[in-house]
Formats: structure tokens, sequence, C-alpha cells
């Protein structure tokens, strides 16, 4: 089985986020990045399949110089090679022009199974999956949380909403975007680490792929979002906040 | 402009989020002097028509056929561009459901077209639309415009907009249209199987007058027992957000957000919950929310009656002995 799993670099979950001037972006530097955590849930899977279907993994990133460590990442874990989209102004794409981007630079691949996570935690539009569907027309599911290959292809279990599931099918190959939680992904071994660093990454420029970056939308600023609610915030010792929380839950909330 | 505001439903039952969807169409097109209509789309579904017409709409999109019985991606995104030709919508207004979000970023590229995903709110000024959605987990906003021709697209998040502000129909009842449809099997590469719930529920949430919940900020599966305490003392139950779960660390019955339960507690108590969008619109209900985070820029302070920043291992335990002293 050929595998394909495009992975995100994003802000770490607990970096602080600075607004640059003129609201277009945030303030890059001197922050940390790691892979998107949907994706890193779609990378082990992907390594899972071909352990136990053997083949090969391929893991794609786009993204500025800085996407090559969430790629040595992907490597160190068990991916067998790597293809680095390069754009430094990646973040400037809107979702139909980074799907574009990455259909031209995997068509000529014939992946039996692409996967990727079901959103990211940065940008969050949770497009890329069912856009590639499209693009290079293929059947897809969303919102995976486990995988199973049959004779004719796979059988999925799809998250619904509010505890729902349900069982789908589909023939390879296919695209399906992973849910956090369908796994618990590996860490990079000392071994992986070492071995990765023999693997192939092969870097496309992502203007030299010939699509249509033309946007269909455009953030005009992203700033901090407006309170919808008054909140009251308690401060002092931990002692004196606890006593006070507890005051107000009881006589001014009245729900304790 | 005219809007069409797609619906959802299931065995004949309604995703509730469609409304809330119509209500913000039927906002939009009164600030823009343009009309809505409405779009159900399956088979047998003319009670559902029926129902969607009670609303002030122009006229009621019927989109039925047999293969449309049961979702898939592929007959709705089919079944859906031949609504849109007939119609000629200027703007297409979707429910930010799990299966939009499975089959409305397909049908958008297949026109060419993009698709502002998961709107919170939007505003007209100066004869532009702008929708805004959030970023970074909820931690930024975004004001975001369409580019070039209609067809324009977007998806409007469960609980950004009132369901009971959707305008019932002034005199009657508007029209139903049949849109033909062809669809042939062979177009649908999805084999839909059965649906099911994961085994009994053990714990019901949505019965709990109060909920102690935990986040990534609890950090190791040993300090769920500090959050079972409080919640024992509050005559709570614990639940939790989405990574506790997915880590084991709580049965996935304990957890709150839109793959979980949506709760409405008298007191939801969230400690080390960043909050993002996934966990807060299955807790905004709770008639009085509290919040501990040592982050003072967490999005769960923008839902939040009272706030304390700080180390939850410092606070929790003084809640504790707080409650025990008054025992």
């Amino acid at each position: 089985m050929k595998i394909a799993v495009f992975v995100k670099q994003v802000p770490a979950k607990d970096a602080p986020l600075t607004i640059v001037e003129g609201n277009a972006w945030i303030r890059e530097t001197d922050i940390g990045f790691e892979i998107n955590e949907p994706d890193s849930y779609a990378l082990e899977e992907a390594l899972r399949l071909k352990e136990k279907h053997n083949g090969e993994v391929v893991a794609i990133s786009m993204g500025p110089d800085r996407a090559k460590q969430a790629i040595k990442e992907a490597l160190a874990k068990g991916a067998d090679r790597a293809i680095h989209i390069s754009d430094p102004e990646f973040y400037k794409l809107d979702p139909l022009a980074s799907a574009r981007s990455l259909a031209a630079a995997i068509k000529s691949e014939n992946f039996d199974l692409i996967l990727t996570g079901l959103q990211s935690d940065d940008q969050g539009f949770g497009q890329t999956g069912v856009l590639l569907a499209e693009l290079l027309d293929l059947p897809h599911a969303t919102i995976i949380m486990a995988i199973e290959a049959t004779p004719s292809g796979v059988k999925l279990k799809r998250e619904l909403e509010a505890g729902w599931f349900q069982w789908v099918e589909l023939p390879l190959p296919a695209i399906l975007t992973i849910q956090s939680g369908i796994n618990k992904p590996r860490y990079a071994t000392l071994k992986g680490i070492m071995a990765a660093k023999k693997k192939e990454i092969a870097t496309v420029d992502r203007k030299s792929l010939g699509v249509s970056d033309a946007p269909t939308q455009h953030i005009e600023r992203i700033y901090v979002p407006q309170k919808t609610k008054k909140t009251e915030f308690i401060t002092g010792q931990p002692k004196e906040i606890a006593a006070k929380l507890i005051e107000k839950l009881k006589h001014e909330a009245r729900v304790l | 402009m005219k809007i069409l505001s797609i619906t959802e439903q299931r065995d004949a039952k309604w995703n509730k989020v469609s409304f809330e969807t119509l209500a913000a169409a039927q906002q939009i097109a009164q600030q823009t002097s343009g009309s809505v209509s409405a779009a159900v789309i399956g088979k047998n579904i003319s009670a559902l028509a029926d129902e969607l017409a009670a609303h002030q709409l122009d006229e009621v999109l019927r989109i039925e056929h047999d293969l449309l019985e049961k979702y898939t991606p592929d007959a709705v995104t089919i079944a859906l561009r031949q609504a849109i030709d007939f119609a000629k919508p200027d703007l297409i207004l979707f429910p930010h459901t799990y299966q939009v979000r499975d089959y409305a970023p397909k049908l958008a590229a297949s026109m060419g077209k993009g698709m502002i995903g998961d709107c919170v709110a939007y505003r007209y000024e100066n004869n532009k639309l702008i929708f805004v959605r959030q970023m970074f987990q909820g931690r930024t906003a975004a004001d975001v415009v369409f580019t070039g021709d209609a067809p324009w697209i977007a998806s409007l998040q469960a609980g950004a907009f009132r369901a009971d502000l959707a305008a019932k129909h002034a005199s009657g009842k508007a029209p139903v249209k049949s849109v033909p449809v062809e669809l042939k099997p062979d177009q649908i590469r999805t084999k839909p199987l059965e649906l099911f719930r994961e085994a009994k529920q053990a714990v019901d949430l949505t019965q709990a007058p109060i909920l102690v919940s935990v986040g990534r900020g609890i950090k190791a599966p040993e300090n769920i027992a500090l959050a079972e305490k409080l919640a024992k003392l509050m005559g709570g139950e614990v639940s939790a957000s989405r990574p506790i779960c997915d880590e084991g660390w709580l049965p996935m019955d304990r957890q709150i957000g839109s793959s979980g339960q949506t709760v409405a507690p008298k007191l939801y108590l969230a400690l080390g919950i960043s909050g993002a969008i996934q966990h807060v619109v299955g807790m905004k209900a709770a008639r009085t929310i509290a919040a501990i985070n040592k982050d003072a820029n967490a999005p769960i302070f923008e839902v939040a009656d009272y706030g304390v920043v700080g180390d939850l291992f410092e606070i929790v335990p003084a809640l504790i002995e707080e409650l025990e002293k008054h025992q």
C-alpha cells in the first residue's frame, strides 16, 4: 500500500500568539512549532497501515523552511521519504489554492491512500482533505476513527455528531481525514532519528507547480476576539481566591 | 442578494442547526434587500418540505431522489450542483455540521469556488458582506471576505445564530418546488453502512447539575482524582475536553463538545481547559461558567462568568479545603 500523509506545521499549543502590525498574520519569530495534532494521528495511522500491509509512507508538508522540522520528525517516526512543498508566504494561500498545490505536487505519485488530519489547529479551515478529493477525483471520507482493509478497499468508522458513528466502505485509491484519538501516536526513537538523516526529502518550489493561487477569499484582518461575556476575575492568594469563588457561586450565582 | 439556505435531516429528523442558518439567511437578506430560499435534501421529504415552507421564504427547494435516502458526499454534491444551477443563488449558506464539513468544500471546489467555513458572525458594511471566523482554536478571530464572482459559499457554526429568531411566513406558506435531480448509482463511490453508538453510556452528564471539567492543564492521569474530589464535594460529576478522553484518562462518555455531549448544567467549572471552539459549543449553555486557567488569554474566559488566572494545582486544593471547612 502506497500511502501519502499530509502533515502541517502549526504554532505549538502553548505558544504565545501576537498579531503582526497590519493584522495579516501572527508573529512567527520566537515561537515554537509542532506537527498539527490531527496530522500526527494521521501519520501514526499511515505507519500502522504500512506495518500491517507493507508498502511505503510518504510524508508531505507545505510551508516555509521551518516545515522541514515537521518533515524530519515524520521521517524519524518511520515515514520512508518526504516531499517539502516550499513557500515562504504559505499562510497567504486560501484553502482552495493550498489544495490545488498539494494535488499538483502528488498527482504523478498515484498513491493508494492519502491521509491527513481533519483540520489544522492554526487556520482551522478543515477543508484540505475534502478539496483534494474533488481535485484528484477520488472518493473520500472524513473524521475517521478506524480503518480496516477489505478485499475491495477500506472499511471506515466515521465519527458523526453527539456520540454517533457510522461504518462506510470505499474503494481505493481514496482520501481520508483522521480524527484525533484514533490511535496513540508513537515517539521518535534515537534509532529512528539517526535513520531519518539518510532518508530523501524532495523539495519542490510551490510556485514551480504552476497552479492558480487566485484567492477565492481574503482575510482582511485577524485580531483578538471581543468578549461576549463580562468575566469577573478573582485574584489573590489561592486561599483567598477559593473563599471568594465559593462565596460567589453560593450567594451571587446561587449554583452551589 | 439571493440566498439559498441549506438544511440537514437524517431519517426525517432535522439537524436543528439548520434553523440557525435559516435565521441568519433571513437577517442577511433583510440587510441586503435580498431574498431567501431554503433547500431540503433526501427521500420522502414532502412533510419536511412543508414544515420548512411555514417559514418566511421565497420558496422551498425539494431535492429528492431515491439515491439521496442515505447520505453520501458524492450524491449530495451532484444533487446540490443541479439545484444551484436551477435556483442560481448568489450566496449559499450551510449549517457547519459534520456532514457539511464532509461535502461542502467539495461542492465549492467543483464550481471553482471557495468556502468560508465555520463562521460565528457576519457584518454588512459599505455594501460588503464580511464573515467572522475563529482561528488558532478560538484564540484569534478573522474578518474574511469573498473575492471573485458569485455564488459564494459559507457555513455557520452551531450556536452562532438563534434558531428561535427564524421568521415564520407572514401569510401561510412558501411555494415548494421540486428540483429535477439526475443521479446514477455508479456515480456514488461511498457505500454507507450502519449507524451506531458506542457501548451504553455509563453516565448521563446532561442530567448533572454541576460539572467539574478537566482539560490538558490537568497534565497527568493521576491528577484527575483532584477534580473528582472537588466534583464530589460540589455534588457534581467529572467531565473532560476531548484530549483527555483521547488519552484514555477518562472514558469517552465523559467528553463534552461537538463530538461528545452537549450540556447545560447550573455550574460548569472548567479546570485547565483552553476553550477551543469544539469544546465551547458543548458547554456554553451552562447557567454559570467558572474557569481556572494559567493563560489569561485562553478563549475559555470569553464565555466564563468567573475567571481565575492561576495554577489549578494551587487553586483546586484550596477550593477543596474551603468546601470541607463548611461541611
